[in-house]
């Protein structure tokens, strides 16, 4: 991946802006994410590529080996995106129209970028099935999965709870709930063949 | 003083209260979106009970007063659709509150609506729903198969969006339906009471609240468990509805009355017998093959004695 450099030499060409910096941003974000204190920095700078990337990692890793997949009755690739981005742009409407003074893509860049730790537990989930199935093999996931829900709702509403007023903390706050419950379900059903 | 603010609490709206003559019945087309004013009589028995019961508390002559004065906005701007969830945290307690304990004589959309309807209860009670009866049902049905050999689990997620399907039609088109249908009656009969669609809406989906702890509950895989838990719950939900729109459809012919409440009731016991059918199977009776075991060995020991 080469990095795309301003060039003043060029003329009539518009200049991309640089690749590391970008990635830089994310990496930066992910890490607000990990350690949720009270700051801006995922408000004000919002973008949406770290979501997207995490949202992309966590429905290939939601996916089957076997071939028909179908009969398998978990959630197809498809499934997970709509299920990460409907109800993310459900939660940021429903904080809006409570009167919330947080905007659009900044809501959806909070909810996004707090699946990292969802996304994290999917991958210790899969590799602790690697050991094969159990009872301990089970509790271990679920208390890794429970663990990392409780992660997710803290960062979020560590970042969403103020831009509520207070007498409608609650009602904005539970959708949120409710969002990364249903993921951290996805997650903890996950059965490969 | 008593009787201007009974007169406000009737007509919600502060301009008419001192000039209009409390016996009058105002009439007044209802629109689906707008804040309704109801239409009123002579006040009775059970009203001035009613009236009592809000005069109680000081917040609610505050919100009376103030939902007669709610400015509506196009429907084509964010603020229209912001009026929908102008509800605080206790306001919604309340009104869960209200839908778990039917008082008799007390009307849900009266006592806890107001002119106040939210769309946010409705909304989020359903999506919590449909989540609570497929991951039930899921978690039900891995525990009855969980011994068999023969079973492999699957996380069963087309549920999803067939639970999604029913409970959102349910709680959308059965108000749209019962809300013609008052609406068509009315042009028939003069009722005391209507209501705007959005608190039939409202109603349904606040009545709707109980069967999450009841499907939540139907994991127990045992059929009289099951089957108790939808009593209480149709019975619960069913009243809440049944107190809620007898008051409207009263004033009308006794059968045509009847046939209302008991269609409502109707369609709500269809909703969660249909829900327990469909998405939990059924316990099987686990001790069938010891049962036939133990024949075959008192036979034995008969042959062998």
């Amino acid at each position: 991946m080469a990095e795309a450099e301003e060039s003043p030499g060029d003329p009539g060409t518009a200049s991309p802006r640089p690749l590391m910096r970008d990635l830089k941003a994310v990496g930066k974000k992910f890490m607000h994410v990990l350690y949720p204190r009270k700051s801006n920095t995922l408000l004000r700078d919002w973008d949406l590529w770290g979501p997207l990337i995490l949202c992309v990692t966590l429905a290939l890793m939601l996916q089957r080996d076997s071939a028909d997949s179908e009969k398998d009755g978990g959630p197809q690739f498809a499934e997970v995106f709509v299920i990460v981005w409907f109800g993310a742009v459900t939660i940021t409407l429903n904080s809006k129209l409570l009167g919330g003074n947080i905007s659009f893509f900044q809501s959806l860049c909070v909810l996004g970028y707090c699946i990292l730790p969802l996304t994290v537990a999917m991958l210790i989930c899969r590799l602790v099935l690697l050991a094969g199935p159990g009872p301990v093999n089970f509790m271990v996931r679920l208390f890794v999965v429970i663990v990392m829900f409780a992660w997710s709702i803290v960062a979020s509403t560590a970042f969403l709870a103020d831009s509520q007023p207070p007498n409608r903390r609650a009602l904005a706050v539970y959708p949120v709930f409710l969002f990364y419950f249903v993921i951290s379900w996805m997650i903890l059903t996950f059965t490969p063949q | 003083y008593l009787c201007q603010i009974d007169l406000q609490m009737e007509f919600g709206d502060v301009a008419t209260s001192v000039t209009a003559n409390p016996d009058a019945t105002t009439v007044s087309i209802e629109d689906p979106g707008e804040t309704p004013k109801h239409q009123t009589g002579p006040l009775r028995g059970s009203g001035r009970e009613e009236d009592d019961e809000l005069l109680g508390n000081d917040d609610s002559d505050k919100t009376e007063l103030l939902a007669g004065q709610k400015k509506s906005s196009p429907f084509w701007t964010f603020e229209y659709y912001q009026t929908f969830f102008d509800v605080d945290t206790y306001q919604v307690f309340d009104r869960i509150k209200g839908s778990l304990l039917p008082i008799p004589g007390k009307n849900f959309v009266r006592l806890y609506i107001r002119s106040n309807p939210d769309l946010y209860g409705p909304f989020w009670i359903c999506a919590t729903l449909v989540f609570a009866i497929a991951i039930s049902g899921n978690l039900s049905n891995f525990l009855i198969h969980l011994g068999e050999k023969t079973y492999h689990y699957v996380p069963e997620f087309r549920k999803v969006s067939i639970a999604a399907t029913i409970i959102y039609a349910y709680a959308w088109l059965v108000p749209l339906a019962l809300w013609g249908f008052l609406m068509w009656r009315n042009s028939k009969v003069m009722n005391i009471v209507s209501y705007s669609f959005l608190e039939i809406v409202c109603v349904y989906g606040y009545s709707l609240f109980i069967y999450i702890p009841t499907a939540i509950l139907w994991i127990i895989p045992q059929k009289a468990v099951r089957w108790i838990l939808v009593m209480i719950a149709l019975g619960i939900s069913g009243s809440v509805l049944a107190m809620t729109f007898w008051p409207a459809v009263r004033e009308d012919n006794r059968r045509v009355a009847l046939a209302t409440i008991m269609t409502i009731v109707l369609l709500h016991v269809l909703l969660s017998v249909g829900c327990l059918a469909y998405f939990f199977d059924a316990p099987e009776m686990d001790h069938l093959p010891t049962t036939t075991a133990i024949p075959n060995q008192t036979v034995a020991a008969a042959k062998s004695s």
